[in-house]
């Protein structure tokens, strides 16, 4: 796979595409069609929840299967602090990034003593724990979830309105997307990288192998807190689905579609993934077969997703 | 006191017995061909809805539970050749997707040709009843799972540790580049153990149908189970798929039965009762984590 | 015999088996600092698991390794890195999907720690040129400057083996353990890494496995030979030659 390298075409297309995001809520406006401004926030924040993930097993190469727990965990930490009276996103969303990070160098700690399979395993054993304990937590709301009674304080704007929150999202993940730009092409990003592709050599040249890996695998699961941390904002719930362990499989259904190890690659899942089903299941309820023939073809075929078929995800010699 | 444990223990045998039939095909193709086959589940869906379907129109529980281990274990060898075969080779990223996706395909499929709601299958009458095993009465269809879980472990324990099929397979999954060099055709073999597999999990979701729902998604929850049951044992070991399912089986039901009573004596009912329920349903999970975290390849490593 | 020498490496008695079987059994050796010390022995003496064991990629089963005055028990391999102990692979172990300057750019840069080392989350890699001059450097040493932006995976095996090199020289360590670097190497190759050894003795303590016994009576100034995962002699090369034992249990008539 090689190591992450960002072209200056690459660089252009994603201002292009950023100015045509940040120019969407008029043209829905203009078309009347106001209701998909909401929607374009799920997709954004699906896409901050996917692209945490791509981080850790796209460039770290630690195949989680239990990402879901962070994500979730961020958006009860939202809904249990505005129960409690803290409604700014200034606390409310740093403090769910950083429960979510916590969350996260525990799990890892003891994951990352396990290999392969067992890995895969034990991060969806953890995810499932979180599950049952919140569901079983009636204070949380059990299985109804834990409802956010209204957005986040956030100064001055008033995420109360759908375009005001969409920006704020948007501003967010282009943030994020800047920054995680910036790490692959970092000294820890080409070390992570490189542990993907080889770590006993890696550890046998010196580097901390384990240190590396909970550091990428906590950076993940906080920005997953953050990603969680809006969605309890945008759905006004903290649901128990976040935290299902179908949702640690669709986020990485997302990264694959998309481009596993590249930048961009669970921005251009989620988009698709989320579009498909939105126009699919107005035509049939069985969407999720499609999505099951789709996926299928794109591990079989296309290995590394949409970016690898337009050569826009890693350099590919 | 005494027989509220024992009872709850017998259920807990029970259902460790059951979760053995899933994990031991489970653990068998994660051993031999390096494979995460997230769609086990599913063949458990698959078969128990066949047995549904045959039992009632047939009116032989007997006949439904045939039909269901056959039909899902042809199922299992067209999806083997068609699909999974590509996928011995590629990364466990790869195999957890594709499944995943057979999943998603499953559920859909199944709500397509049954619908949504919830299908009954019941047990033959003649079982219906209760039996007195010492001083208490216990469900005569349980004690039937326990006995036919039992007669498969034991039946299963001799073929893989005694026969030469089963000398193939745990060579197999202990050094599967061994295997072949030694000339035996581990494509052939897998299919036939994946088959096998599929058999045993179709025959655990007839005989649990009765107990549980038969649902869509059924297949989901019991399959994350009899992952937790095999890395417990160990990947590839079929002893300790077994120790594994009965560890679990007996932790989670056991652990649901007392722990809510036992907390009660600790703490304010309040907290008792909120805390219970929430603990006992993480037990297995803690146990997984603790064992893993002691002996990171399980209880029974198969390879070396 | 090595008494009142500089010792860099003192294995005292190492074991370690696998089941039952007895890879190392009790093996003791010394390296002086400054020397390239060949270990000899047939197939399956133990000198793959001693160079294992010494890096820390194995635990030993009983017995102690001092280096350079650190005691190197439950010592992490990346630490021993840090020591100054560094190895190659027997089987060729590198970055195949990476370039090979990528290669070797990792490899300097596990080294470098001038600022913020490598938990560095921000400033680009391409601006860090003093890593990137040091990679093509050592390229040159090892004859690959011609190969710096090819994949690993596609440099012919001769090559793939000076790059296994190059990685171990990038940690600039004081030992330099190399497993057979000549493995799989053609005539004209091993003669180019003969001379790179030669070379590379001047800068650095090398404890050298090899098979090849021309080479090994050229590099070494002293041998020890390892039969049955014990060390049964160690001595200048005359006397290796000369012993008895070490003829009767491996050398044969090869080198009569
Ligand atoms: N991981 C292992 N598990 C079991 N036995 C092993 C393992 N590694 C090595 N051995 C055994 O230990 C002994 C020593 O092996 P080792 O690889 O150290 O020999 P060697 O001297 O490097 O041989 P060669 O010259 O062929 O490279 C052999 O008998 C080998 O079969
Ligand atoms: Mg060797």
């Amino acid at each position: 796979m090689g190591l992450y390298a960002t072209t200056t075409r690459r660089r252009i297309a994603a201002v292009f595409v950023l100015l045509g995001l940040i120019a969407l809520p008029w043209g829905m406006r203009l078309i009347g069609q106001e209701f998909y401004v909401s929607f374009a926030s799920r997709v954004l924040i699906m896409a901050l929840a996917a692209t945490s993930l791509n981080l850790v097993i796209g460039f770290g190469g630690m195949v989680s299967f239990g990402h879901a727990a962070f994500f979730g965990a961020g958006a009860y930490c939202v809904a249990v602090l505005a129960e409690s009276g803290v409604t700014s996103a200034w606390l409310a969303w740093p403090a769910a990034t950083g429960v979510a990070a916590v969350l996260a160098v525990l799990v890892g700690a003891i994951s990352l003593r396990t290999r392969g399979v067992y890995f895969i395993m034990i991060t969806l054993a953890f995810a499932q724990m979180v599950f049952y304990l919140v569901v079983s937590l009636k204070t949380w709301g059990g299985d109804d979830g834990l409802p956010l009674l209204q957005r986040s304080a956030f100064g001055s704007l008033d995420l109360k309105d759908d375009s005001t929150f969409y920006f704020v999202v948007l501003a967010i993940l282009a943030f994020v997307l800047f920054m995680l730009d910036r790490i692959a092409h970092s000294r820890f990003g080409r070390v992570i990288q490189s542990i993907r592709e080889n770590e006993v050599r890696m550890e046998a040249l010196g580097y901390p192998v384990f240190s590396f890996k909970l550091v990428c695998f906590s950076l993940g699961g906080a920005l997953a807190g953050l990603a969680g941390a809006l969605m309890a904002n945008q759905a006004g719930l903290a649901s128990p689905n976040l935290l299902h362990w179908m949702q640690s499989g669709i986020l990485m259904v997302m990264i694959v579609i998309g481009g596993v190890g590249s930048v961009f690659g669970g921005v251009v899942g989620a988009v698709l993934l989320l579009v498909c089903e939105e126009a699919f299941v107005e035509i049939t309820p069985h969407w999720q077969i499609g999505l099951g023939l789709l996926l299928l073809a794109v591990v079989l075929w296309a290995p590394l997703g949409i970016a690898g078929l337009f050569g826009w995800g890693r350099n590919r010699e | 006191m005494t027989q509220l444990i024992l009872e709850q223990a017998l259920n807990g045998l029970q259902f460790g017995l059951m979760l053995f039939l899933l994990a031991a095909g489970l653990t068998l193709v994660f051993g031999i061909m390096d494979m995460i086959n997230l769609a086990h589940g599913s063949l458990y869906m698959v078969g128990a809805y066949l047995a549904a379907e045959v039992t009632q129109a047939s009116g032989s529980f007997i006949t439904g539970v045939g039909v269901a281990m056959l039909g899902t274990a042809v199922l299992a060898v067209v999806l083997e050749v068609v699909l999974l075969r590509r996928l011995y080779a590629r990364n466990h990223l790869a195999q957890v997707l594709a499944t995943f996706a057979l999943i998603l395909i499953a559920n859909e499929c199944v709500r397509i040709v049954w619908g949504a709601q919830t299908l009954m299958l019941n047990a033959p009458d003649a079982l219906s009843g209760p039996v007195r095993i010492g001083g208490f009465l216990y469900p005569s269809y349980r004690l039937l799972i326990i006995g036919v879980g039992a007669l498969i472990a034991g039946l299963l324990y001799v073929l893989v540790a005694r026969t030469r099929i089963g000398m193939w397979v745990r060579a197999g999954a202990s050094n599967r580049e061994m295997t072949e060099a030694l000339g035996i055709n581990v494509r052939l073999l897998f299919t036939a153990v994946f088959a096998f597999g599929a058999a045993l999990c179709a025959l655990a979701g007839a005989m649990l149908g009765p107990l549980l729902a038969v649902q869509v998604g059924m297949g989901e929850s019991i399959l994350i189970l009899a992952f937790v049951v095999i890395v417990i044992g160990g990947i590839g070991s079929i002893r300790g798929a077994l120790v594994g399912s009965l560890l679990v089986g007996l932790v989670d039901t056991l652990g649901r039965a007392m722990l809510p009573a036992m907390l009660r004596a600790l703490f304010s009912p309040e907290v008792a009762s909120s805390l219970g329920p929430a603990l006992a349903s993480v037990l297995i999970y803690v146990l997984m984590a603790a064992i893993l975290f002691w002996r990171p390849e399980g209880l029974f490593p198969a390879r070396a | 015999m090595s008494e009142g020498l500089d010792l860099l490496l003192d294995v005292r008695g190492v074991s370690k088996h696998f089941g039952g079987v007895y890879a190392l059994n009790n093996a003791s050796l010394s390296v002086v600092r400054g020397e390239v010390h060949a270990l000899i022995g047939p197939n399956g003496a133990g000198k793959t698991t001693l160079i294992h064991v010494l890096s820390g990629a194995l635990p030993c089963n009983g017995g102690r390794v001092v280096f350079d005055g650190n005691d190197l028990e439950r010592r992490p391999m990346h630490e021993r890195v840090t020591l100054g102990l560094a190895r190659s692979y027997q089987i060729t172990n590198i970055f195949t999907r990476l370039t090979v300057l990528d290669n070797v750019a990792m490899a300097v840069q596990s080294r470098v720690r001038d600022w913020g080392s490598s938990f560095s989350f921000w400033k680009p890699f391409s601006l860090d040129s003093a890593i990137i001059g040091e990679a093509h450097a050592l390229l040159a040493q090892v004859s690959l400057s011609g190969m710096a932006n090819r994949l690993a995976g596609q440099l012919s095996h001769g090559e793939q083996r000076s790059l296994e090199v190059a990685l171990a020289l990038a940690t600039k360590p004081k030992l330099l353990l190399l497993d057979e670097p000549m493995a799989g190497m053609g005539p004209e190759e091993s003669e180019r890494m003969v001379g790179l050894i030669e070379h590379l003795a001047q800068q650095v303590t090398i404890l050298l496995v090899e098979h090849d016994m021309d080479a090994v009576f050229r590099l070494a100034d002293r041998i020890s030979v390892l039969v049955g995962g014990t060390v049964i002699a160690s001595g200048s090369p005359e006397a290796i030659r000369g012993d008895a034992e070490v003829r009767r249990a491996y050398l044969g008539d090869e080198v009569a």
